[in-house]
């Protein structure tokens, strides 16, 4: 079975938000409600300074604590590429998966339920990438399976060091920044 | 308090439809809009040109169940290569703004007011048409002048040009790339051009100075950005702020504002001292090297240190690393160059410096584009205009030269000044397309002395901005996503043509440009000008012309032509169309004019003490000040922040957060701005991203976020060779908001 993942070169990245607004575009989430973001850290004294830049998102972690909170089974593991995904009908909105994410991805649909980012699995189903992925102008977004030695995203991070954000929450997640 | 109850939840769900349709929200309106579209069922997809910023990549549209739902990269377009930038897949925002212009209006109230009577087109077009006529009999139809920006612009520059009008101008030269294209036009005989000729993509080495690539989003320049710092290409950023470019780069040079002049001259210093230079390529096509040499001779690293602030280590190292990767050294020209007054010399200089490196014409630093041949429409022959433009006069000193003579295109300010003074001849009416000048000119309130002498202000735009605002008559556009326009005939690597076709309807009485621009001509008259009926007539006679087909355009989108040789190594042949047919080190006809041959470093004006250099630069999810209402980019960034070193700040009492307005020297304050206190600026300067602190009321989605650098921008330097307006000589003081 696929493990999906995503693996994001931070030295190409220039933090452009073009994958949150096409995220935003596709799956036309609420005002003011994102599926994913990016981060801008800068570190040291001008005029010695470090940027880092992250696009962030739902890890579609291996351990989701996500999912055992969630009274209803509405947060669930699906059974293709191990992402994370809501069944909306099935969610109370009661936000236990909110408080229990490490990451802050989850947000209340003004419907009433818990939503965050599904890797855009309706396009994934049919062998297109995520849709922040697609539109990466600097192509440092790669998408694919983690159990797949040869994917693009293992011989990656096969290649070239890289992190995770906040692996210490031990949730096992799985989008990775080269450095 | 974060815990919702189960009861919470039913009255949310319950209010469901009353919440969507209050939010006004992206995610909301499509299906509001569902209900209405006409039964069409299923998905579609159309070929098209973005119109989100200028730089016309080719995109398909996807629509769903009849709503326009997504706008992605065409695979086959070589300038977007499949992905658009965050502007351009935010470009439904565009359809959907709530913003946006209905119908036509005429002015009800006094100047500015924003009080409007919404007519027909035919009575807005009749009255505007009326009123060109009155100008024209009394000041002559040269009295009219256009004012636009983009391709949408073609066909009413046609219909003015065949009013008899010679006056149309664009600020994307006065107040952009102008000093840029003028100071490589004077070294090679050739200016940059857009897209930019810059092979970034195979440079060794890139160096930037002040140009923010990355935050400055045009689309294949920033593509190419990430492909050179993916392949290990070293990046030199000199900028007084640390960029995002800057956090690319290998070696960062936080120069003080306005001395990047003496920091070229240091570096060409260093590459002709240490004989580190292309030799060969300079002997070949250099002309007056040796007078070059001893002109820049005194200017060392030492010199320059200073005044730049970099270390003489420093300028020697990055040289050194520049020579080591030429002639695959792109020292980049930069777009938006006019900063100090003294810009087309400072374009010159990074001109004179890639001359070293001998990167003109080589792979790795400027390629030579090729277009293809798509034939003009055979219109009849224009009116020979009485007189010529205002915006560039001859001198009164009977010289025979004009007040600007290497300005290559005409000056908005020109136009503007002519306006006011009535001087060479009055200037009666205005016809802007497409750009808000409120915000794009500097010194705001010379553009409204000037549109109190005006008879006539007519303002075609997609949203109510500041320029409408102050319109006698506002005409609305249809977005891009909406209409046809001109043919794209690109000159790139490969050339190709491309076409903007409608993907879905206008939500109202929008019109699309080439519809007014024929109405308008109608009305005055010149219907001799408009053989064609339709667009699509007209599109496919130039195409046909060209051995294609609309049909064959519509359905792809795009048709490339074969790529040509590009570079020197491929057999192009080096030709400079200068005076003495070679690259000019040493400049005959700029010394004929009364300027430096060779550029010289002027020390930039200080500020009062205690106040900051006011800089200003770009967002990537914002193009000028169009797009600050769109609801899917107004998401990405809704206001503007205002960059002060975090050390400066702490001086000044304020925090990131805090609200602060701007005073500047003459005393405009500016609205209230957050600040963003942070180490990546240098402590003698600010900085914001423009195109914020709208005042339009029209503008409701970003009516009163941020500030407007614009609005600051009192004073301005203009450039004597060109006319352009250095914008970056305003200073301000910080005063927070209680």
């Amino acid at each position: 079975m696929a493990r999906l993942g995503m693996v994001i070169d931070t030295r190409r990245c220039v933090g452009c938000m073009d994958c949150v607004v096409a995220c935003k575009t596709e799956n036309q989430t609420p005002e003011g409600m994102n599926r994913d973001w990016i981060t801008y850290a800068t570190k040291g004294r001008f005029p010695d300074l470090r940027t880092t830049i992250q696009s962030e998102r739902c890890n579609h972690c291996d351990e989701p604590p996500c999912v055992t909170c969630c009274p209803t089974g509405a947060s669930h593991v699906h059974e293709w590429g191990g992402v994370v995904l809501v069944t909306k009908e099935q969610c109370i909105g009661c936000r236990a998966c909110l408080a229990s994410c490490p990451y802050d991805a989850r947000y209340v649909h003004p419907d009433g339920y818990a939503d965050k980012c599904t890797f855009c699995i309706h396009s994934v189903e049919k062998g297109q990438d995520p849709a922040c992925v697609s539109v990466c102008p600097t192509r440092c977004m790669h998408f694919g399976d983690l159990d797949d030695p040869e994917s693009a995203a293992s011989r990656l991070l096969a290649s070239r060091a890289h992190h995770a954000i906040l692996p210490e929450a031990g949730t096992k997640p799985r989008i990775f920044y080269l450095e | 308090m974060n815990q919702v109850s189960r009861r919470r939840f039913l009255k949310i769900t319950g209010a469901g439809a009353g919440v969507a349709a209050a939010a006004g929200a992206l995610g909301t309106l499509p299906r509001l809009r569902a209900a209405g579209a006409a039964g069409e069922k299923g998905q579609r997809t159309v070929p098209t040109i973005c119109d989100l910023c200028f730089w016309k990549c080719s995109a398909i549209a996807t629509v769903r169940d009849g709503v326009l739902w997504k706008v992605e990269g065409n695979p086959e377009d070589p300038l977007s290569r499949g992905r658009l930038c965050p502007r351009g897949t935010g470009g439904v925002g565009a359809h959907f703004d709530t913003d946006r212009l209905r119908a036509p209006l005429l002015r009800a109230s006094v100047r500015g007011e924003e009080r409007w009577t919404e007519v027909t087109w035919d009575e807005a077009l009749g009255r505007v048409a009326e009123k060109m006529k009155r100008i024209a009999a009394e000041h002559g139809p040269e009295a009219v002048a256009l004012f636009s920006h983009g391709i949408g612009g073609t066909f009413l520059r046609h219909t003015m040009k065949a009013f008899g009008t010679p006056n149309s101008a664009a600020p994307s030269f006065a107040q952009c790339r102008g000093p840029r294209d003028v100071g490589f036009e004077l070294t090679f005989g050739e200016g940059i051009g857009s897209p930019e000729r810059t092979d970034i993509r195979n440079a060794r080495c890139l160096v930037l100075v002040g140009s923010h690539l990355g935050e400055n989003m045009h689309n294949t320049q920033v593509q190419e950005f990430a492909d050179a710092v993916g392949s290990g290409a070293t990046v030199i950023v000199a900028d007084p702020r640390f960029s995002i470019a800057a956090s690319k780069a290998k070696h960062y040079l936080p120069v003080k504002p306005g001395t990047d002049i003496a920091l070229l001259l240091a570096w060409m210093n260093v590459l002709v001292r240490e004989g580190l230079y292309d030799k060969e390529y300079v002997a070949a096509h250099g002309f007056g090297f040796d007078a070059f040499a001893a002109e820049i001779q005194p200017f060392t690293p030492e010199w320059a240190w200073p005044e730049t602030g970099i270390e003489p280590d420093t300028i020697r190292e990055t040289a050194r690393e520049m020579a080591r990767h030429r002639p695959a050294t792109l020292v980049h020209p930069g777009r938006h160059a006019t900063w100090y007054g003294d810009d087309a010399q400072r374009s010159r200089a990074i001109a004179l410096l890639d001359a070293l490196l001998g990167s003109w014409g080589r792979k790795g630093g400027f390629y030579q584009p090729a277009s293809m041949d798509v034939p003009t429409y055979p219109y009849p022959p224009y009116p020979k205009p009485q007189r010529g433009s205002v915006d560039n006069p001859a001198r009164e000193d009977g010289s025979g030269d004009r007040r600007f003579p290497f300005a290559s295109e005409a000056l908005t300010t020109g136009i503007r000044e002519a306006t006011i003074t009535g001087k060479p001849y009055p200037v009666k009416g205005w016809v802007v397309y497409a750009t808000n000048l409120i915000q794009a000119l500097p010194n705001q309130a010379e553009t409204i002395e000037a549109i109190r002498a005006l008879d006539l202000l007519v303002a075609v735009d997609v949203v109510g901005s500041e320029i409408a605002g102050w319109a006698d008559v506002v005409l609305p556009e249809a977005a891009y996503l909406e209409r046809y326009d001109e043919l794209d005939v690109e000159l790139f690597r490969e050339p190709f043509v491309s076409l903007r076709q409608p993907v879905v309807a206008p939500p109202a009485d929008q019109k699309p440009n080439w519809w007014i621009a024929r109405e308008l001509a109608l009305k005055l008259g010149l219907g001799a000008y408009y053989p064609w009926k339709t667009i699509e007539e007209y599109l496919d006679r130039r195409l046909t012309g060209a051995g294609l087909s609309l049909a064959t355009l519509k359905e792809k989108g795009l048709v490339k032509g074969p790529r040509p040789p590009i570079y020197y190594e491929e057999g192009v042949v080096p030709e400079f169309s200068t005076p003495s047919k070679k690259i000019e080190f040493y400049s005959v006809q700029l010394k004929e004019k009364g300027f430096d041959p060779v550029p010289r470093f002027t020390r930039p004006a200080a500020g009062p003490p205690g106040s900051f250099r006011l800089l200003f630069g770009r967002s990537p999810v914002h193009t000028f000040s169009r797009t600050q209402t769109n609801p899917v980019l107004a998401q990405a960034m809704g206001e503007n922040e205002l960059w002060v070193n975090a050390d400066a700040a702490a001086r000044a009492g304020v925090a990131t957060g805090d609200r602060v307005r701007l005073r500047n020297q003459d005393g405009v304050v500016s609205s209230p701005v957050r600040v963003r206190a942070t180490q990546a600026i240098r402590p003698d300067c600010v900085y914001m991203v423009h195109g914020f602190g709208h005042t339009a009321k029209g503008l409701r989605r970003a009516l009163g976020r941020g500030a407007s650098d614009a609005q600051l921008l009192t004073r301005y330097a203009t450039d004597p060779l060109m006319g352009g307006t250095g914008m970056n000589v305003n200073f301000v003081t910080l005063e927070r908001e209680a």
